[in-house]
């Protein structure tokens, strides 16, 4: 198990597009990932999960990935918000 | 048998084909236990799977029609079909309860927009109308009823609806509806507006044709009279098709005055402009050789909308108009908003 806590700056959080992108990424890789923010844990592969955690502007978010390719998936959420200007 | 409705003639000019009646079927789910549980919750995948394919063609004609901007709604649906914690609720309770499909994916449903629709964040409350949507897909093919999409229509129709939404208008391929007709409506009805702006005639407020007319009927739209014929003899049909012939003449004949200088014969000049609603009007006025705007009614910034336009919306809407116009003169009535007016906002 690995994961990184990252601090949102995006204006608008992590609204339905950003979410959209979230979730495509994270359903690539076969580890299982989970997003954690104030406390409660969703499934990041799935979009009414990531969307119900209505993540706003300096937020602080945890992400979790546990399997066999959980670095190369965490690098590629971390690249994927850092793209999007969410981190 | 012929019959004839009577309507108001929204948008002028005659349409003849086949109807495509737009009706919500009912959708309501019985509740029933299964005794295959195994069985029903592969009738559940292939529902989705049939529910996904569908999106998937929707999402790519949106994509080539309405650009990738409007078509990014489609794969955040498409996204909810995949949900892993969905189809898993789904599954569990088909599994826990031996409920059918329907009901399973029903409950699970109402209980995840009700979850949304209690949100702080109005942006994450509307998420609860695509999950609706996207269930009532599921839900259809379970059933085993049809949803007219007006997004998936590849043949030349006639759309015949209680009334057309923005949505529905918004995916409207001018290429397959020839013309359309509705039970509400009145000569400024957003649909009216939109058949005008699209140039497909139209009679609305028919009242019934939702009733009268059944899909695949033959029907004539003349929105020169407001009326509306359903499956009309050959001869009648024909009578129209000359007619049709007749307008296009006129039309061409018409178009070749397009630019032409309007004087009277004593030599004085006279402007032709042109009114409109919003921007994309514009192209149409200097298509058809319009000198100028006489009046940009500016009040749709605030229609179909449950937000108010931003101070940078009304400004680009403006400066649109008047950037394409070059130098020809704009008249703006600018927007009151009433009491009477009846908006929501």
């Amino acid at each position: 198990m690995t994961n990184h806590t990252y601090t949102v700056v995006a204006e608008s959080g992590i609204h339905a597009r950003p979410a959209t992108g979230l979730v495509q990424t994270a359903s690539k890789f076969v580890s299982d990932i989970f997003m954690e923010y104030k406390g409660k844990r969703v499934n990041l592969k799935s979009i009414l999960g990531v969307m119900s955690l209505g993540v706003g502007q300096g937020g602080s978010i945890s992400i979790f990935a546990e399997g066999t390719d959980q670095q190369e998936a965490l690098e590629a959420i971390e690249s994927f918000l850092k793209s999007e200007g969410i981190i | 048998m012929t019959e004839n409705l009577k309507g108001i003639a929204a948008s002028s000019g005659i349409a003849i084909g086949k109807a495509f009646l737009m009706i919500e079927p009912d959708l309501t789910v019985t509740y029933g236990t299964v005794s295959n549980i195994e069985e029903e919750i592969t009738r559940f995948h292939e529902a989705v799977d049939a529910a996904k394919l569908e999106l998937q063609m929707i999402r790519d004609r949106a994509e080539v029609d309405l650009g990738s901007e409007n078509a990014a709604i489609f794969d955040a649906h498409l996204l909810v079909l995949s949900d892993p914690e969905l189809i898993g609720t789904v599954e569990g309770r088909i599994n826990d309860e031996a409920v059918n499909a329907e009901t399973a994916l029903q409950e699970t449903a109402d209980t995840l927009i009700v979850m949304f629709e209690q949100l702080d964040n109005e942006y994450m409350r509307e998420r609860a109308a695509d999950i609706r949507d996207v269930t009532k897909r599921v839900i259809a093919r379970l059933l085993g009823v049809e949803v007219p999409n007006i997004g998936l229509i590849d043949e030349e129709v006639i759309i015949i609806s209680k009334d057309l939404a923005p949505s529905d208008t918004a995916q409207l391929n001018r290429a397959f509806a020839k013309g359309f007709t509705t039970d509400m409506g009145g000569r400024t009805s957003h649909s009216a507006i939109m058949a005008r702006s699209l140039e497909i005639p139209a009679v609305v407020g028919t009242k019934n044709a939702t009733a009268a007319i059944k899909q695949g009927d033959l029907i004539v739209v003349d929105g020169d009279n407001g009326e509306v014929l359903i499956n009309p003899p050959n001869e009648v049909i024909e009578s129209y098709v000359e007619k049709i012939s007749e307008q296009e003449a006129e039309k061409r004949e018409l178009s070749l005055l397009k630019n032409k200088q309007t004087i009277t014969l004593d030599g004085i000049h006279v402007e032709v402009a042109a009114n409109i609603g919003t921007p994309k009007d514009v192209e149409s006025v200097l298509e058809n050789g319009g000198e100028g705007v006489g009046l940009y009614r500016t009040e749709f910034l605030y229609m179909e909308r449950d937000v108010l336009p931003t101070e940078e919306e009304q400004f680009q809407a403006y400066k649109q108009v008047l950037e394409q116009m070059g130098d020809k003169p704009v008249v703006v009535v600018h927007w009151i908003l009433e009491e009477t007016s009846n908006f929501h906002i």
